[in-house]
């Protein structure tokens, strides 16, 4: 067994070290609140769920640097019950997908023993560089498979990868590109590719099991930081001190008060808001000539910071995203939402993210009125308060918005040249006197007729063909004058914090809430509140609850000791 | 010389530690004279299948023929399809099947049509997976493609990954969205040349080969501790990256040569979006790649989506879909005018498609004539969601295992039947295809040669 003194010394390590349904009637129509509970009664389940892109691409960059191309694309993610994360137990790899692995494991890997790189990377030099060394290839893949698989390799992964990198430094002659060989195999395999959570009976609990200390750091650390356990946290594990609730305790103080914390936050609340979805958005460049990928991309960022601003910098309540006036601006956006925004860099130089206050009163604020909401629900060439409605009642309060019937009469349309049905408002009306379209319509349309200030790409408007926009409203009863105002409302909504609090308990656990873990649920909700809704504290209650942690018993067939398990565990409990 | 040996004795120079170029000459007496058989086995030419999903349908009364079996006149809607009237098969009257299961408009359909039946959980294209059995092209792809650099090729036109084509609930083959990517993949530095007269084994390749294969050996220890799901997902994994490892073996092999087989123009990137512009680029650049891969054998399958819904041209704030809904039917033409415009363009695109296949010359041949092109949609007619008469297109002959330029009505059967025939037309042993009432085991015979 390999020893932490020993990969202290590594610069691979120091290079890691430093980066560092209920059924709710809604003006005559039903719509189902899609809670995040499962059918299932069995909460003895663990996943095994592939890495995202973002955590593939944080573990490659904490481990080799951030200078490190990735090379590659990956598949769009599978959305189960309103998140990707869920979706990644599920999923599995396609050839078209393992061809992209590939691609980029070798692309990576050439980077890492290149000769710009390998003097940083392998502390050890082989005795040639044109032949095998078996004991320079043992110590640097014994380095990147701990970090790589999140855990120590086994002796028989030891002996497969160093007699991997011999069998390809004696194919080609050359030691490094051999060990690059071996390394790219390490980051094909399925160990790194996906979190493979392992059970452990708890200590004197009869029939309970929890996961074991390398499963934990692994779910504490994608679940606060969005990327594989650092150096502490699987020190933490290897000495036990995982093991014990105040061990545990000080690891989660000392993750939550990092300023990793941000990116496990801006994780989650770009899987919620379903921003994935700004990789697919165009608009027409005719009927929105200013709006471009950059605007795309500068909108999604925009949300993510105003998040990160609220929930983590200044630990403010969470409703206040959806009514603050704060946020950060490039000039590239402040010329969509029509806003001066002073450039103070030479021409030519890109865009520099400033933090921007809209004034008291202006219907600009809160994250509903973000480019990355209003133009990601919105046509290529026009607004939609349908599609608004929609996106916010099923991402924003979890509720589920029926299906439009299949044989709906069109008949009366929208034409937004319209003489007689000028605006949008207008024309919905009258789509919406159909009786058959007017259920969906009454609970979608009121919400999203609040964004109409805003057209398809985000731009701020008070008009459309001339006529003032009307965006009064009510979200369960409670009326509204404009978006702003919505966004209070929707602060206000008991179900705000319930879609919040549903969603990241399933995207803690990786999976949909089973009908026995509904106590817990209610608890953290109660505890949210307690806290006066500071998000990270919501965080920290969910990784110190016993839930987070909980395992399964093991299959029968596996009650034998595997060889991937065997040392891991024989290594707990001499330290226990 | 069988191929077999050809290839020992080119690899035993690699594994014998000499990296030199195996000169091997091209050699026309491989191929017979016209160029559609192998020479050396007397095979003929592969066959070939493609897929092509354009959402959005047709209007009613301006497609189904009037006539009924060989020697049909397109309707006003296909007469865009008049050159290729010999080599199609029009078929109409079908329906999709829901089984009172709820109607999720453009995707039931899409799905049926792809795998036979409606995904058990989810319905979203890339929302949700769920159950679903393999797509129809990823079944014809196994009996087909295996011992291809790519079992299938998936491209969208509007530059996402939005695909139709899965091999299970949880292994979709995403789509290619940029032309210039599908080249690098298809014809970038591991693309062996058919034709070219040196071929030197690459050891670093063998080495990735050795290494991969020590790496699947490691699955039966990883499933140990797995559930049954999970299991299920990781095998997959593991048959991806046995297929890379294939993939690398073959890029070890000196390639039979092709004489139809040329290097396809390097693809430049082309803009994304669900514009006609970029759509009708994507489709003449996406073509042209597909067909020269098809040419040189790196390929036997291909899958085209549309992504019809979402179409619109420059400056217009009305999509194909928005305008399906929304435009009148105008009283004198009785249909949509602008709406129809799309689907004559969507059609214009298709057969262009068609055209830069047919391009391609194998012998007195070209590569049109060894593929089936199955041509499905969504709704029969979009305006209203229709899953009735649904109309169905094939276009080729797979070297003559089907006969073509007939209409067949099938009024009220499910549209599994023509996937049903494809498949068996290319050798897929089945004799059942489709889930509840799409299920059907009746062959469409009519044009099984």
């Amino acid at each position: 067994m390999m020893g932490l003194g020993r990969l202290n010394t590594s610069p691979l390590l120091i290079s890691a070290v430093g980066v560092v349904v209920v059924g709710c009637a809604i003006a005559g129509a039903e719509i189902a609140l899609a809670t995040d509970v499962e059918k299932s009664t069995s909460t003895s389940k663990v996943v095994t769920r592939l890495l995202t892109p973002e955590q593939y691409g944080a573990v490659i960059h904490d481990i080799f640097g951030p200078q490190i191309r990735l090379g590659g694309r990956f598949d769009p993610g599978l959305r189960v019950n309103g998140l990707l994360e869920l979706g990644t137990s599920q999923v599995s790899v396609s050839e078209t997908s393992m061809e992209q692995y590939d691609n980029m494991a070798h692309t990576i890997a050439a980077q890492v023993v290149g000769p710009d790189q390998r003097r940083l990377m392998i502390s050890c030099a082989p005795a040639s560089p044109s032949a095998a060394d078996d004991d320079c290839a043992r110590e640097f893949l014994t380095e990147a498979g701990w970090l790589l698989f999140r855990r120590p390799m086994s002796e028989a992964e030891h002996d497969l990868y160093v007699r991997a990198a011999h069998v390809a430094a004696e194919d080609v002659k050359d030691f490094y590109q051999g060990l690059g060989i071996a390394l790219a195999a390490l980051l094909e395999s399925p160990q790194f590719l996906f979190r493979q959570e392992i059970s452990e009976p708890v200590p004197g609990r009869k029939e309970e099991y929890r996961l074991d200390a390398f499963s934990r750091a692994s779910r504490l650390s994608f679940f606060l930081w969005n990327a594989g356990p650092d150096l502490l946290l699987l020190a933490a594990t290897e000495n036990g001190e995982l093991d014990t609730p105040a061990g545990l305790a000080r690891q989660v103080n000392r993750m939550i008060a990092s300023p990793r914390l941000k990116n496990g936050v801006r994780a989650f609340f770009s899987d919620m808001l379903q921003l994935d979805g700004i990789d697919r958005l165009s608009k027409d460049a005719v009927v929105y000539p200013m709006f471009s990928a950059q605007v795309a991309e500068n909108a999604r960022e925009q949300t993510l910071k105003t998040i990160g601003d609220v929930l983590v910098t200044r630990g403010a309540d969470f409703r206040e995203i959806f009514t603050t006036p704060k946020t950060f601006l490039t000039q590239t956006l402040a010329s969509i939402y029509r806003v001066p925004l002073p450039g103070d860099m030479p021409n030519g130089y890109p865009d520099q993210w400033k933090a921007y206050e809209f004034p008291e009163g202006d219907p600009r604020a809160g994250i509903l009125m973000h480019v990355s909401f209003v133009a990601l629900h919105s046509h290529p060439g026009r607004s939609s308060p349908t599609l608004r409605g929609k996106a916010l009642r099923e991402i924003m309060l979890c509720q589920k918005v029926p299906v439009p019937p299949g044989d709906v009469n069109f008949t009366l349309v929208q034409d937004t040249d319209s003489t007689v049905y000028r605006t949008a408002r207008e024309r919905l009306a009258a789509h919406a006197n159909e009786p058959m379209c007017a259920g969906c319509h009454k609970i979608t349309d009121p919400l999203g007729l609040a964004l109409e200030n805003f057209d398809g790409a985000g731009g701020y408007r008070t008009t459309e063909n001339g006529a003032p926009i009307d965006t009064s409203g009510a979200l369960a009863g409670v009326k509204f004058t404009n978006g702003a105002e919505l966004g209070q409302t929707v602060a206000g909504s008991p179900d705000a914090i319930s879609c919040v609090v549903d969603r990241l308990s399933s995207y803690a656990l990786g999976r949909v809430v089973a009908q026995d873990e509904a106590a817990w649920i209610a608890k953290l909700k109660q505890s949210f509140a307690d806290s006066s809704y500071i998000f990270p504290e919501l965080m920290r209650t969910i990784v110190m609850s016993p839930e987070f942690f909980r395992g399964a018993p093991p299959l029968q067939e596996a009650s034998e000791t595997t060889m991937l398990t065997a040392p891991l565990r024989s290594n707990r409990e001499t330290q226990q | 010389m069988s191929t077999s040996v050809k290839r020992r004795t080119v690899l035993r120079g690699v594994f014998g530690g000499a990296t030199i170029g195996v000169g091997l000459p091209f050699l026309d007496c491989f191929l017979n004279t016209n160029g559609t058989a192998l020479a050396s086995t007397g095979a003929s030419l592969p066959v070939c299948f493609g897929t092509w999903l354009q959402s959005m349908g047709f209007n009613p009364g301006r497609w189904v023929p009037d006539k009924v079996g060989p020697g049909f006149e397109n309707n006003v809607e296909l007469k865009v399809f008049d050159s290729y009237r010999s080599r199609m098969n029009i078929f109409s009257g079908m329906r999709y099947f829901l089984d009172g299961r709820p109607h999720v408009t453009h995707v039931a359909g899409p799905q049926i049509a792809s795998t036979g039946g409606l995904y058990a959980a989810g319905q979203g294209v890339n929302d949700s997976r769920g159950e679903s059995g393999p797509s129809v092209d990823a079944v014809i792809a196994d009996r087909i493609g295996p011992r291809t650099r790519f079992r299938s090729l998936e491209v969208c036109l509007t530059g996402t990954q939005k695909t139709w084509s899965r091999r299970s609930g949880s292994v979709i083959n995403t789509s290619e969205g940029s032309p210039a990517a599908l080249y690098a993949r298809i014809f970038g530095p591991n693309f062996r040349d058919p034709n070219a007269a040196d071929f030197t084994p690459d050891p670093a390749l063998m080495a990735r080969r050795s290494v991969l294969s020590l790496v699947a050996e490691q699955r039966k220890e990883f499933v140990r501790t797995l559930g049954a799901s999970d299991r299920v997902r990781i095998d997959e994994y593991f048959t991806a990256l046995r297929h890379i490892e294939q993939r690398l073996a073959l890029d070890l092999e000196k390639p039979d040569p092709i004489t139809a087989c040329v290097q396809a123009s390097e693809a430049q990137e082309n803009m994304p979006g669900p514009m006609v512009e970029n759509a009708e680029k994507n489709a003449k650049l996406f073509g042209a790649l597909i067909a020269h891969a098809v040419a040189c054998d790196q390929t036997r399958v291909f899958n085209v989506c549309v992504d019809s819904e979402d179409m619109h041209k420059a400056g217009s704030s009305m999509t194909w879909h928005m305008l399906s809904h929304e435009e009148p039917i105008g009283p004198t033409l009785g249909y949509q005018q602008e709406t129809t415009w799309f689907i004559n363009w969507a059609n214009n695109v298709f057969v262009e498609f068609l055209n830069t296949l047919d391009s391609v010359k194998e012998g007195s041949g070209t590569v049109l004539d060894r593929m089936a092109v199955l041509w499905q949609t969504d709704h029969s007619d979009a305006r209203s969601h229709s899953l009735d008469n649904i109309p169905v297109i094939t276009v080729g002959n797979a070297s003559g295992r089907l006969k073509t330029g007939m209409h067949i009505p099938m009024p009220g059967d499910p549209v599994t039947r023509v996937a049903l025939t494809m498949q068996q037309a290319l050798g897929v042993p089945v004799n059942a295809w489709g889930e509840r009432s799409n299920e059907t085991s009746k062959t469409v015979t009519e044009i099984l040669a």
